[in-house]
């Protein structure tokens, strides 16, 4: 039987706390935003290190983007992770929903299949939560999303999860190969460990796979694959505020606000 | 690129949306979308159509009709008792296929996302996520969503010209509940369901369900960030007090002190409150999103620099935790008057 393989998703962004909004245009200013793995991608990365510590098997992150990406994801080796991929072409820009899951399930493919496949919630900067299922999906496997636990039963080759609920949760039990999409700071990621980190930045187990590589439809991938077009980008209508300071003495100011309270309800 | 599921010409000028029940109770924000839905239908004079699965909710159906649907498809069967991809996908996707709507529409709950991300793929159709709001480009017949971008005051006009259905999503909250009407008149279809066990492949092993919190339409949202350090004890006493609930910015909620299921803003809870009470957070427009249908807001910062001001009526510069007691204290004597 072959070894049991799993693969991380994670994506790059910009640092949420350093894009500025520029006061006067409400434009997104990302040029001195530094990059981070996803934040919602270490509960992801640390879901998968803990199954591959209790289960065995090999480990490898997926991601897609530029080269300039690529030192980052070295964070998930030093952290366990056998191998990284980088999914990596001009080509593969512009993508959205439909394009990102395409070309990754053709980045899976290329691995030579998963039995589990591990993903954000969402990512930081686009927050549609809907690559997990879109992935599932392409690659014709079982989904488990906003999984809090997980356990694998391998005799049997079943995934069973806890799964967020409003309110509560479900106890699902799926058939391997599966998505799991892990329930953003649901696990505490584990320090890098320092006898792998030289390693981790040195080490040649990182593949970069274009477009060519992959086999993919040129007319499936980045912009040209992604059926959704941005007609116009506006400011947000936000609502006119009145803008009043509370002035005085702390105890008076309380008093004026606790007036205002009572007033507005 | 390659083309959707719909051949050329072929989609109903039509909207659809997708009714989730829980326990024989329409969820909210269905019916939220089916009044958007309503709406839209209404520029464009198209049918709007309620998709329903479930077992044993044919009474849901009325309901969906008081709230502005022409007609209800109900799939009616065991195996679509509780939500599974598989059952629940299978049957959602024939019927699109059945009647081809241009616009099918899903709130974001857990199981809308897991239908909408998996379903798009399978219809090789476009998918927005997350629309801060939805209209119609009357011209050409074209949904147009509003998706707003990362962090700041820019929405993108997402459209689609090509791929059908225009798929969207929308969080909870973002849309207002049209009044029922009970003097509605609509079909109710019964579609044939062919599902056979073997296709569920999830097993549901245990459910648990409890004390839901519901954000979207409390009288008072005491909301805290960063500045609060933690103390959320604080602030649940005065919400208590006003007779409202807390919520969160996302630093609280991803360093434990909070339920992620208040988390307030763009990627949590819309909420409509009267009053939203903003402590110690800075107003990343992100959050916003999450306050901006309050009737009033008041925000308290220590910074005197932080944005939310510029989006408060009232506010104090000042250290939360020295306000707050003396906030609480005030208005508990009050109530001490008035009760006497």
């Amino acid at each position: 039987m072959p070894e049991f393989h799993m693969v991380v998703c994670v994506k790059v962004v910009p640092r949420s706390d350093e894009i500025r909004v520029d006061r006067e245009t409400r434009l997104l200013d990302r040029r001195h935003a530094r990059l981070e793995l996803n934040p919602p991608d270490m509960s992801a990365l640390e879901m998968a290190l803990n199954t591959r510590d209790r289960y065995g098997g090999k480990l490898d992150i997926l991601s897609m983007g530029p080269l300039s990406f690529e030192p980052l994801l070295r964070v998930g080796l030093a952290m366990g992770c056998d191998h990284i991929v980088l999914l990596s072409d001009r080509a593969f820009g512009g993508a959205d929903t439909l394009a990102t899951t395409y070309t990754l399930a053709k980045g899976i493919e290329k691995m030579g299949g998963a039995d589990l496949i591990f993903c954000g919630e969402e990512s930081a900067d686009g927050a549609t939560g809907q690559v997990p299922a879109g992935l599932a999906e392409w690659l014709n496997v079982s989904q488990l999303t906003l999984l809090t636990e997980l356990s694998l039963d391998l005799d049997k080759q079943t995934a069973t999860g806890r799964r967020s609920l409003k309110g509560g949760y479900e106890i699902l039990e799926t058939p391997l190969p599966c998505v799991v999409s892990v329930k953003n700071a649901s696990q505490e990621p584990r320090f890098i460990n320092f006898s792998r980190k030289a390693w981790a930045y040195e080490t040649e187990r990182v593949t970069v796979w274009n477009a060519v590589d992959l086999n993919a439809d040129p007319e499936s991938i980045g912009l040209t694959g992604s059926p959704t077009t941005v007609s116009e980008l506006a400011r947000v209508p936000v609502r006119e505020r009145k803008r009043i300071k509370l002035e005085g003495e702390a105890m008076a100011k309380a008093e004026q606000l606790a007036v205002i309270i009572r007033d507005s309800l | 690129m390659p083309p959707s599921r719909y051949r050329e010409n072929e989609e109903s000028k039509a909207v659809w949306v997708y009714l989730e029940q829980e326990e024989g109770t329409l969820e909210n924000v269905s019916l939220e979308v089916l009044s958007k839905g309503r709406e839209l239908a209404d520029v464009m004079k198209w049918k709007l159509v309620g998709l329903l699965p479930g077992s044993g909710v044919h009474a849901l159906a009325k309901e969906a009709i008081t709230r502005g649907a022409d007609e209800i498809w109900v799939m009616d069967h065991p195996l679509l008792t509780t939500f599974t991809i598989e059952g629940h996908g299978a049957v959602v996707y024939d019927a699109v296929m059945l009647g081809k709507p241009s616009i099918f529409l899903l709130g974001a709950t857990h199981n809308g996302r897991d239908l909408a991300g998996r379903l798009a793929v399978r219809f090789r159709t476009g998918l927005n996520a997350d629309c801060t709001n939805l209209h119609m480009d009357e011209k050409d017949a074209l949904l147009v969503s509003e998706v707003s971008g990362f962090g700041g005051g820019v929405v993108a006009m997402i459209e689609m010209q090509n791929h059908r259905p225009q798929m969207a999503t929308v969080r909870p909250g973002v849309f207002a509940l049209s009044e029922p009407d009970s003097a509605r008149r609509g079909k109710v279809i019964d579609v044939p369901v062919n599902l056979k066990p073997e296709q569920i492949k999830t097993r549901i092993l245990e459910r648990v369900r409890s004390g839901v919190v519901d954000l979207t339409r409390v009288p008072v949202l005491v909301v805290g960030g960063r500045g609060v350090n933690g103390d959320f004890e604080t602030l649940k006493k005065l919400a208590e007090i006003l007779g409202g609930d807390v919520g969160a910015t996302r630093p609280p909620v991803d360093a434990g002190f909070i339920e992620r299921e208040r988390q307030i803003g763009q990627t949590g809870v819309v909420s409509s409150p009267k009053m939203a009470l903003c402590c110690g957070l800075s107003g990343a427009f992100h959050l916003l999103v999450g306050i901006d249908k309050a009737d009033v807001v008041v925000s308290i910062n220590s910074d005197p620099e932080a944005p939310i001001f510029e989006f408060s009526d009232y506010y104090i510069v000042g250290d939360v935790s020295q306000y707050l007691p003396v906030l609480i204290q005030t208005l508990e004597s009050q109530q001490e008057i008035s009760h006497a």
